[in-house]
């Protein structure tokens, strides 16, 4: 018989030593995204664009850690950590991400199309800040069925410039809405470095509109857990958003195979220097973690010769899943 | 033994308001968002009374904040809510556009699971509104798969879409026009009014020639029909919904009378009119008996003052001439 990944960590003890357990979720996505960017320079390659979190991974399991699976999150183009960190299987999305038909959307979809509402995802998204206006949706939509679940809004410190934000701080703040607004700076937009973008300190944004800011080591998983914890806590009982802003670093450049001319080889190796996974593993007791890296293997090496072995979507999958009657 | 069913004289804001009353009454999964909807009672007045029903949390007023106000639409919809999002304007979804297009209506293909979201969209036309608040922009919407389109000109549709788009399972846009908001129509009485999504209305059956019209032009069409019913058998239909079109019932009405004249307030390029000339070119170029016709305004902006705004869009008789040119 063969047992689930979660078995198989809460049997090393993922379920009880919170520490733990975030170290193996950050694992599980580092060696999923690193998998699928080798698949990307493959032969037969991946049949869409990846934009890797690899660096990032300390801000989507720290901030997923204690949700509930009833709690909602939005993602961005960057979003497999956040896929995984609220739940996904990394079988079905190693398929979508590789076209293959078991994927989450039939293997049309990719690596920004992956939404599965049945664990609270809303959706990695292709539009930059496309996410803000849906979790607000979201966390309206919990509040009038009275659920104490609530929303984390991930976005890029990118997509902070999106007009969108302002309107989802006001009218979360007017209606003590559910809702962390998760600002992930990974200190590059698209091919730059963030000071093209970015003014003043985003964490700072909500003070007009009264939502408390917070900002965050984004590679301290730990950290982020208590600070998204406190403000997941307050948004439950009806203490209305937070912004929270995490700073972390993108280890490579925008999308797979980008070069990032943007920046320098020193400003990588300093920036890679704060690695969350290294820094989590650290206060582990290295047998028991070499045991998690192994069962973290086996998962994401099942998970893409499920991939491959399933077949590649083919055009029966273009109609699928547009209207429901009509 | 024929059952003549009852009607009652309404007003088109009154039908639109009925829908509204009783859907959010039958559900309380339904909820209304928008800019004044609530306190105020709308800006046209026919959301009155709702938010005292209803309460404040399912009639909700919203900041002037059109991307998230249609973002509150796709993301309650998600997660288990019936959501209807008002637009105070149609051409305020120009604002809208991504949360409905990239968003909403690509949901249900992500992920397989249903979006229940309404979206009203009052269309400025008939009203002295001007080039902004006036806007005929329906074609747009209906080049969007996962997207339904539907456009009321009567009391009796403007009632059973939205009670029927408020049950469906996708994201429908119904379009309501302003200029008709105080116009009086027989509308059934029943129970539980009902007009099915994707299936047109043959308004008006004749042989000679068919007019197909959208929106203010149906009864301007049905006008002009009438008028010239001595010398010419008119067949007068409204798609009511434009996305999905009923083809099947334009089609075979074509085919009949051979003869097609289209009538629509919006602008000719890339249109619905221009979509039901091309469906009779490809399937009923055999039976055409003459070329079709379009009738619609000229390729201007809307102007503010009444007069000017009836002097640019197509009239009765406008529509009367055209079906002239296809017999001469
Ligand atoms: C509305 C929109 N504008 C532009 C783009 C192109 N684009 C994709 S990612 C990106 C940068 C986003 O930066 P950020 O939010 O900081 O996220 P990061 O890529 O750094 O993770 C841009 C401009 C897009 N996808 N959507």
């Amino acid at each position: 018989m063969v047992t689930s990944i979660d078995d198989q960590l809460d049997a090393l003890g993922a379920s009880t030593d919170p520490a733990l357990g975030r170290y193996a979720t950050m694992q599980l996505c580092r060696r999923f995204e690193e998998t699928v960017h080798d698949q990307f320079h493959s032969e037969q390659g991946v049949p869409g664009p990846l934009h890797l979190a690899i660096g990032q991974e300390a801000v989507a399991v720290g901030a997923c850690h204690d949700l509930r699976t009833t709690d909602v999150i939005t993602s961005t183009h960057r979003g497999h950590h956040h896929c995984i960190a609220k739940g996904a299987r990394t079988d079905r999305m190693m398929a979508e991400l590789l076209g293959r038909r078991p994927g989450y959307s039939h293997g049309r979809g990719g690596s920004m199309h992956i939404a599965i509402p049945e664990i609270g995802l809303l959706g990695t998204n292709g539009i930059v800040g496309g996410g803000i206006p849906i979790a607000t949706g979201a966390a309206y939509g919990l509040q009038v069925q009275k659920r104490d679940d609530v929303v984390i809004c991930f976005f890029g410190e990118g997509a902070a410039a999106e007009g969108v934000l302002a309107e989802a701080l006001n009218v979360a703040s007017l209606w003590k809405l559910p809702i962390v607004f998760l600002c992930e700076n990974n200190q590059y937009v698209e091919l730059a470095a963030q000071d093209l973008h970015v003014a003043g300190e985003i964490w700072r944004r909500g003070t007009g509109y009264a939502v408390p800011g917070v900002h965050v080591d984004g590679n301290d998983v730990d950290a982020v857990t208590a600070a998204v914890g406190e403000a997941v806590e307050r948004a439950r009982t009806g203490g209305g958003p937070t912004i929270i802003e995490a700073l972390t670093f993108r280890w490579f450049g925008h999308y797979a195979g980008d070069k990032a001319a943007f920046r320098t080889d020193e400003e990588v190796e300093l920036g890679r220097a704060g690695d969350p996974i290294v820094r989590a593993r650290k206060a582990l007791d290295p047998v028991v973690v070499a045991e998690v890296d192994r069962v973290v293997e086996d998962e994401i090496a099942s998970a893409l010769r499920f991939a491959l072995s399933s077949p590649v979507s083919g055009p029966d999958v273009l109609s699928l899943n547009h209207l429901a009657s009509v | 033994m024929s059952t003549e069913i009852a009607t009652k004289s309404t007003k088109y804001w009154q039908g639109i308001s009925q829908a509204l009353t009783e859907e959010m009454d039958r559900d309380e999964r339904v909820v209304l968002v928008g800019e004044d909807v609530g306190r105020a009672g709308g800006p046209y007045g026919l959301t009155r009374g709702l938010q005292d029903r209803f309460g404040a949390d399912r009639v909700r007023d919203t900041p002037i904040s059109e991307a998230v106000l249609m973002g509150l639409g796709v993301g309650s919809g998600a997660v288990g809510l019936r959501p209807i999002v008002e637009v105070m304007f149609f051409d305020f979804a120009m604002l809208m556009m991504d949360q409905l297009i990239n968003q909403g209506a690509k949901y249900r293909y992500f992920t397989g699971h249903p979006l229940p979201l309404t979206v009203r969209a009052m269309c400025g036309a008939g009203g002295h509104n001007g080039a902004q608040h006036s806007q005929n922009i329906e074609a747009w919407f209906c080049g969007v798969p996962g997207l339904k389109v539907a456009m009321s000109s009567n009391a009796r549709d403007a009632k059973g879409l939205l009670k029927s788009a408020v049950r469906d399972d996708d994201p429908t846009l119904i379009i309501e026009t302003q200029g008709l908001l105080r116009d009086r129509f027989d509308v059934p009485v029943v129970d539980d009014l009902l007009i099915p999504l994707g299936v047109a209305d043959v308004r008006r059956t004749g042989t000679d020639v068919t007019v197909v019209a959208t929106g203010r032009m149906v009864p301007r069409a049905v006008e002009a029909a009438e008028g010239l019913a001595d010398e010419i058998s008119v067949e007068v239909v409204d798609p009511r919904t434009i996305s999905p079109l009923d083809t099947a019932t334009i089609l075979e009405s074509v085919a009949k009378t051979g003869r097609l004249v289209v009538a629509q307030e919006a602008l000719s390029p890339c249109s619905v009119a221009a979509e039901v000339c091309s469906l009779a070119a490809e399937h009923c170029f055999a039976e055409l008996k003459a070329p079709p016709v379009r009738v619609t305004p000229d390729f201007t902006n809307v102007p503010t003052p009444l007069p000017l705004v009836e002097a640019r869009v197509p009239q009765a008789d406008t529509i009367a001439a055209a079906i002239r040119t296809t017999l001469a």
